[in-house]
């Protein structure tokens, strides 16, 4: 069941032309842009803290969109009351979304750092690449809890305005397309509240940037998933109040 | 799995008084804020028995289908799918579902829809077969989202019947189609009928209703009016319908016909009347201008109609 579920979200993800294109696409142009400058930054190659930055942009933005989206999309068509009359376990398509979101987080992945190897010359030990990509898809967790409440908070129409209102603002806030140095002031100081920031610190760390606290890096993303979490839960239950009971 | 199916159908006998039973209401409340949704209803379905709940718009019908799926839960009272809890996945395993308005993956080919949601069942029906019964040969490599209204419907019927349910649900299965599709439609249900399975359905087209049910539920306002048979529920009302034209129809000018369930609409005029010649012989005495008279006999449309006050 959980197999046949993760192969169904895999392809509804792939075959939504503005997913892979937001997904694959626009991160590697985004490199293209920004990535190709030389230079360093916080003592790494330029290259390098750039593919750290616009790898993070793509696995967070995968898990809000896949989840976020498609969750609101489910709840306004009524699918999700279809999926309620069946045996269907409500874990089985949570796994499967999940499993597939990731799996397509990490052709993302993949692909960037094809671009930054191909483009950008990158070369970096092995154990750089293996960090940068385990620890961007198990941060992906806070996301996906991110984008579960969104997705079950606001309505069809909605989420996709909820999600680009609060990624792409955080995203610039947290320093993934200007560094966080070049930003105004108030948000240099609000960043270090965002959980982005904080992903982005774990990623810049694994390709070489030293941070002093970067398990305190972990613990913030620990205590958003928990925050989250509750919100989700808040949320299953008012509309199981509102649509079934 | 077989042998639990078993043991539990043997407790459903034992714990409940009607043994067998494939689907209960035992006076089932529901209210919604201040709105009586349902104020007393009981049904039992019998295996391989096909019901038909009838009644206006916001009568309860799809309140009721709710709380035997367990997708809603009686305010008082009790729901029970297989003797079971409804929302108890032993139940669900064995229950198959047409909702009204529900959406399924747009993105996926209604081949893959169908193989997915066979995964969720014990013991479905093969693929193949699925897809032929549910008529949906030629568009199984089609995408959902590229799929018209009616192949849609056919798609939910699929999923309906890929678990190989042995009850089946239909709300409003058929709202929207064109004829010749409803009636291929009813035919993929008589033909499953046939298979000893049992049949919950909702509809507005009642002569649908007349041709397939062996029982009718007569819902209006959350309560039941009638239960019996099409036929018996057909002689309940006076056997004619006379309609016609009249500028002059006002209440006034009708009253003290030998009439039920009498309709004025403008100047037309609509009837039932176990007597139609006594009726047209008085109207005509009292000099009305009738054009375009029609007398046809009742069916059950009518029969509803005088039952839940012509609504």
């Amino acid at each position: 069941m959980v197999a046949a579920q993760t192969q169904a979200e895999f392809r509804r993800l792939v075959r939504v032309p503005e997913f892979t294109g937001f997904g694959l696409a626009f991160p590697l142009i985004l490199y293209v842009f920004i990535g190709l400058q030389s230079g360093s930054l916080a003592g790494v190659d330029f290259h390098k803290y750039a593919l750290a930055s616009l790898s993070t942009y793509a696995v967070v933005n995968i898990a809000l969109s896949s989840f976020g989206i498609t969750v609101a999309n489910e709840r306004g068509s009524r699918m999700d009351a279809l999926m309620r009359a069946t045996p269907v376990r409500s874990i089985a398509p949570l796994i499967g979304k999940t499993i597939a979101a990731v799996s397509f987080a990490l052709a993302a992945l993949v692909l960037l750092y094809l671009a930054g190897i191909l483009l950008a010359g990158i070369s970096m030990p092995l154990e750089q690449w293996f960090n940068l990509t385990w620890r961007l898809l198990l941060g992906m967790i806070p996301f996906i809890c991110m984008g579960f409440a969104i997705g079950y908070i606001s309505g069809p129409s909605a989420a996709v305005v909820v999600v680009n209102l609060v990624f792409l603002p955080m995203s610039f806030a947290s320093g993934i397309f200007i560094p966080i140095n070049n930003l105004p002031r108030f948000i240099h100081d609000f960043a270090p509240y965002l959980p982005l920031y904080h992903l982005g610190h774990i990623a810049w760390n694994a390709v070489g940037v030293s941070y002093p606290d970067i398990a305190a890096s972990v613990l913030w993303l620990a205590g958003y998933t928990v925050l989250f979490v509750a919100l989700t839960l808040w949320a299953v239950r008012r509309e199981d109040d509102r649509r079934f009971s | 799995m077989p042998a639990s199916t078993e043991s539990f159908r043997g407790s459903t006998a034992s714990a409940e008084g009607d043994g067998g039973a494939i689907v209960q209401l035992v006076d089932a409340h529901k209210a919604f804020g201040r709105v009586e949704a349902l104020r007393g209803v009981s049904i039992s379905v019998r295996p391989g028995e096909l019901v038909g709940l009838l009644g206006p718009n916001g009568a309860g019908k799809t309140t009721a289908i709710s709380l035997m799926l367990g997708l809603r839960r009686p305010t008082t009272g009790k729901a029970l799918l297989f003797g079971l809890d409804p929302m108890d996945l032993r139940a669900r395993s064995r229950t198959g579902v047409m909702l009204q308005e529900s959406g399924i993956p747009l993105t996926l080919r209604v081949r893959e829809v169908v193989e997915l949601f066979r995964t969720y069942y014990p013991h479905p029906l093969a693929t193949d077969n699925v897809v032929e019964m549910a008529g949906l040969g030629e568009f199984q490599e089609k995408l959902v989202k590229n799929l018209s209204g009616g192949q849609r419907q056919r798609v939910y019927f699929a999923l309906a019947i890929c678990g190989d349910p042995e009850a089946l649900f239909l709300d409003e299965p058929t709202v929207g189609l064109d004829t010749a599709t409803r009636r291929s439609f009813w035919d993929q249900v008589r033909s499953f009928k046939q298979r000893g399975k049992s049949i919950v359905l909702t509809t507005h087209y009642l002569d649908e209703a007349d041709a397939l049910a062996d029982r009718v539920v007569v819902i209006d306002h959350g309560l039941i009016v009638a239960e019996d048979s099409p036929e018996a529920i057909r002689a309940l009302v006076p056997g004619k319908k006379v309609t016609f034209q009249w500028p002059g129809a006002t209440a006034e000018a009708l009253a003290g016909l030998p009439v039920e369930g009498l309709v004025i609409d403008g100047a037309r005029v609509s009837l039932l009347t176990s007597d139609p010649e006594q009726v047209l012989r008085i109207l005509f005495g009292r000099g009305a201008a009738i054009t375009d008279l029609e007398v046809a006999g009742a069916g059950l449309e009518e029969a509803v109609l005088v039952l839940t006050g012509g609504r």
